[in-house]
């Protein structure tokens, strides 16, 4: 295991945010209280923990201090775990003996109705963060020689968007495609929505753009047999069944699939589907206006009236599909206008359950509407019903906009409209690469606001339709994003990861295998040592989640920062008895000018009190006068008003700005 | 000022991708939950060992509630499935030293799912408050 000393001299820094923290806890009171504790050897509180005076501080004081270890109880770590360890390490401390205490949004701002709680419940916090701090290790991130290649499955337009783009970022690029030809689903549709152009030229230009380029190789009819190594230095084994069948070995720094999706089929019966000719899907639908010219016929009868089923197939409460396939409510406003700019005397009637043509897309749904397409809303519990009766279609529905009048439809076509689908391989596909599927069979992304287009395997990024249904447009953004990110990765001589993987007590381990089952990543193996069998864990592939651990029966099995000292004396933190005096005046609050608190102040209030000092100065003012940008002029400026150190005294000339004064005076 | 007796103390393990940042969230938006819930945030929900969660019952704090990634842990499919048997694991020693299963309660929680926290804390709460 670890090497887990416990600490002996501890800063902790405890953050006022402005007043976003000291406005409920009792920052002062606690850092006092913190100065008690066992192996704390400085506690501060501080303005702003973030601002670069006091991480200069923060320097100093570890330097000056010999500190071991820091805590700083402020924001959430995910918006400045970073910012601190950066700190730690400039200081020359490892930045994993570093903890961030989450006193803001996980308790000044969740109990700014019970201040006095929130001072107790943040003297815990910080507690626990003290104790986890004293058991923290020094861990050395994994370093790793990167590759400079990427290998790119799939030669969609996501794809071969990203081939493009990683080329030109130096990086030597091979794309596999399944099919014999490149451009994927986009090849086979014509006019796109919003430019005009045609799916197959768009396809066919960027198939001649990667073959001017030297560094990219195209390999078609050509599948992934497995996947090897990790971020850095994967090696992707392929067979290409071109001319026989042949084996390749591709080393790669990172993977990039853009497998995109399947085309929703129905069921045979579902609306009628397969029961009469003239009741076709969506893209079926697009390939027949394609083709035809002058009339639209099916079966030598000509079309004039065409009715949309929406959702077919898709935001099931029941079925397996319950997402909404986010494209397919504009592609069908897309055919209905391309439906009636190519032919006479047409008639479209829409039955949608809600239509989603969000952004600039609702452009489309506002020239249906005008060209005098029919909407009828229907619901999923009262969906239409469709008979096929002497080769007619007819359709009785309930239009939910109308009083729910039953309707009764004869169209001359039928479209079904169906969406996308995870592809049928993505199983396979999921395992050969180890990435996780969502319920929607689509591959998942670590988070789709905070780490979008990466999965937990490092190295592996999605692009495009495969993680789920997007348009064109979003699909080629996806793909140039995760391009980004693995040239940001690949573009270093060397990757650093994080060290936060699983260990094994090898005194403590029997080997069971229990560990290795659970294992998705299959990152523990067994091996022996000593003349012992014992698990070992390959700490590249490890993910550090830690699902090993507890199915470990002899407990053998820790992930570095959350070891059981770290949880366990963590709770003993939280648990331990606080008592705090009632507080007086918090500043901001009524009677507080806070001048007794000056010292604490940045420089920089300091620095616009003696700005504003002679005469009253606007913010565009200040900024000017002390070289300084108006936002972060304007910022400090409502802070300060907020805590009465200065206040406004009227408006300038022009009556545009405000201009302020001191509220309270350097001495 | 002492901490009051009627909140019950609850410990949350929270995921750092997904339910942590929903639990900020409820702090961002300003939703009040129970000044007695204190959360330590994990790669995974299907890490937590049931020594850590006897160790908090036994320390004193009321319950346990798993804050957990449900079908969207980006680490495996299988996730709700271990958080289970870890559930199941520390309810058996619970029951060895005779405290009421009531005291764990796991929910899938997501990045946004401030509100849905805060009702799960308040319900919890009030739960363990009617525990003998």
């Amino acid at each position: 295991m670890g090497n887990q000393e416990k600490k002996k001299r501890i800063g902790v820094y405890i953050c006022h945010c402005g007043g976003n923290i000291s406005d409920y806890v009792d920052v002062e009171q606690l850092c006092d209280m913190m100065k008690d504790e066992e192996s704390v050897a400085i506690s501060k509180n501080v303005m702003f923990a973030c601002a670069d005076s006091n991480q200069k501080e923060m320097v100093n004081d570890i330097q000056e201090n010999n500190l071991d270890g820091i805590v700083v109880a402020s924001c959430s770590p995910k918006l400045h775990l970073h910012t601190f360890r950066n700190v730690a390490q400039r200081a020359g401390l490892n930045p994993y003996n570093y903890v961030q205490v989450n006193v803001r949004e996980q308790c000044s701002w969740a109990h700014s109705d019970h201040p006095d709680q929130a001072s107790l419940k943040a003297a815990g916090l910080i507690r626990a963060g003290i104790q986890r701090v004293s058991w923290s290790e020094a861990l050395e991130p994994v370093s790793i020689k990167a590759i400079k290649s990427v290998v790119i499955i799939g030669a969609g337009v996501a794809g071969m968007r990203a081939a493009i783009d990683l080329s030109r970022m130096g990086n030597e690029v091979f794309i596999i495609e399944k099919e014999e030809k490149s451009g994927g689903q986009v090849a086979a549709w014509d006019t796109l929505y919003p430019t005009g152009a045609s799916g197959k030229e768009l396809t066919q230009k960027m198939l001649e753009q990667i073959r001017r380029i030297p560094t990219i190789k195209l390999f078609t009819s050509t599948t992934v047999e497995s996947v090897t190594g990790s971020l850095g230095n994967f090696t992707v084994e392929v067979k290409i069944r071109q001319h026989g069948e042949e084996v390749m070995k591709i080393p790669a720094g990172a993977i990039l699939v853009t497998t995109g999706f399947d085309p929703n089929i129905p069921a045979e019966g579902e609306f009628g589907y397969g029961l009469s000719d003239r009741i076709i899907t969506l893209p079926e639908f697009k390939q027949k206006i394609e083709k035809a010219s002058g009339s639209l016929k099916i079966e030598g009868k000509e079309i004039h009236s065409v009715a949309f089923i929406y959702c077919v197939g898709m935001r099931q409460h029941k079925g397996e599909n319950k997402y909404c396939s986010r494209t397919c409510c504009t592609s069908t406003m897309h055919a209905s206008l391309e439906l009636h700019k190519k032919f006479d005397n047409m008639k479209s009637i829409h039955l949608y359950r809600d239509i989603r043509t969000y952004g600039k897309q609702e452009v489309l749904y506002n020239q249906a509407s005008k060209q005098g397409d029919l909407f009828l809303m229907y619901k999923e519990k009262d969906p239409p019903v469709v008979a096929v009766s002497g080769g007619e279609v007819k359709i009785e529905v309930t239009d939910h906009l109308t009083a729910k009048r039953q309707l009764e439809l004869t169209p001359d076509l039928l479209v079904l409209v169906t969406g996308m689908e995870a592809r049928s391989d993505s199983r396979e596909m999921a395992q050969l690469l180890k990435i996780p599927i969502g319920n929607d069979r689509f591959f998942n992304e670590i988070h789709p606001k905070l780490r979008p287009v990466e999965t937990v395997i490092n190295g592996v990024m999605l692009g495009g339709s495969c993680q789920g249904p997007k348009n064109i447009t979003e699909s080629v953004q996806s793909s140039m994003s995760a391009a980004a990110k693995i040239n940001a990765l690949l573009c270093k001589e060397s990757l650093e990861m994080e060290p936060i993987v699983a260990r094994i007590n090898e005194e403590a381990c029997t080997w069971c295998g229990k560990c290795a089952e659970v294992c998705d990543y299959e990152a523990i193996f067994q091996m022996e040592t000593n003349g012992k069998v014992v698990a070992g864990v390959n700490g590249a592939t490890c993910t550090g989640c830690g699902i090993c651990a507890p199915v470990c029966p002899a407990d053998a099995i820790e992930v570095a920062q959350y070891t059981n000292l770290e949880i366990e004396s963590m709770i003993d933190g939280f648990m331990a008895p606080v008592i705090l005096e009632e507080k007086i005046a918090a500043p901001g609050s009524e009677g507080a000018t806070g001048e007794g608190l000056m010292k604490e102040y940045p420089n920089i209030w300091k620095e616009i009190l003696s700005q504003i000092d002679s005469e009253p100065l606007t913010i565009p003012q200040i900024a000017k006068q002390m070289q300084k940008e108006n936002a972060l002029v304007t910022y400090h400026v409502m802070t300060m008003n907020k805590y009465h150190i200065l206040e406004a005294a009227g408006m300038d000339d022009d009556d545009a700005y405000f201009l302020y004064t001191p509220k309270i005076r350097l001495s | 000022m002492e901490p009051t007796k009627q909140s019950p103390k609850i410990l949350v393990f929270s995921t750092d991708k997904i339910s942590d940042p929903g639990i900020d969230q409820a702090g961002l938006r300003k939703l009040h939950y129970s000044p007695s819930v204190y959360v330590i945030s994990m790669p995974c929900s299907s890490g937590i060992k049931p020594r850590w969660i006897m160790h908090a019952l036994e320390q004193g704090f009321d319950g346990v509630f798993i804050a957990a990634d449900g079908h969207e842990c980006s680490y495996s499919a299988k996730c709700p499935d271990h958080t289970n048997s870890i559930i199941n694991e520390a309810q058996k020693l619970m029951q060895e030293k005779n405290i009421s299963p009531k005291r764990i309660r796991m929910a899938a929680l997501c990045s946004v799912c401030a509100e849905p926290f805060v009702s799960h804390m308040n319900n919890f709460s009030k739960i363990l408050a009617e525990i003998e």
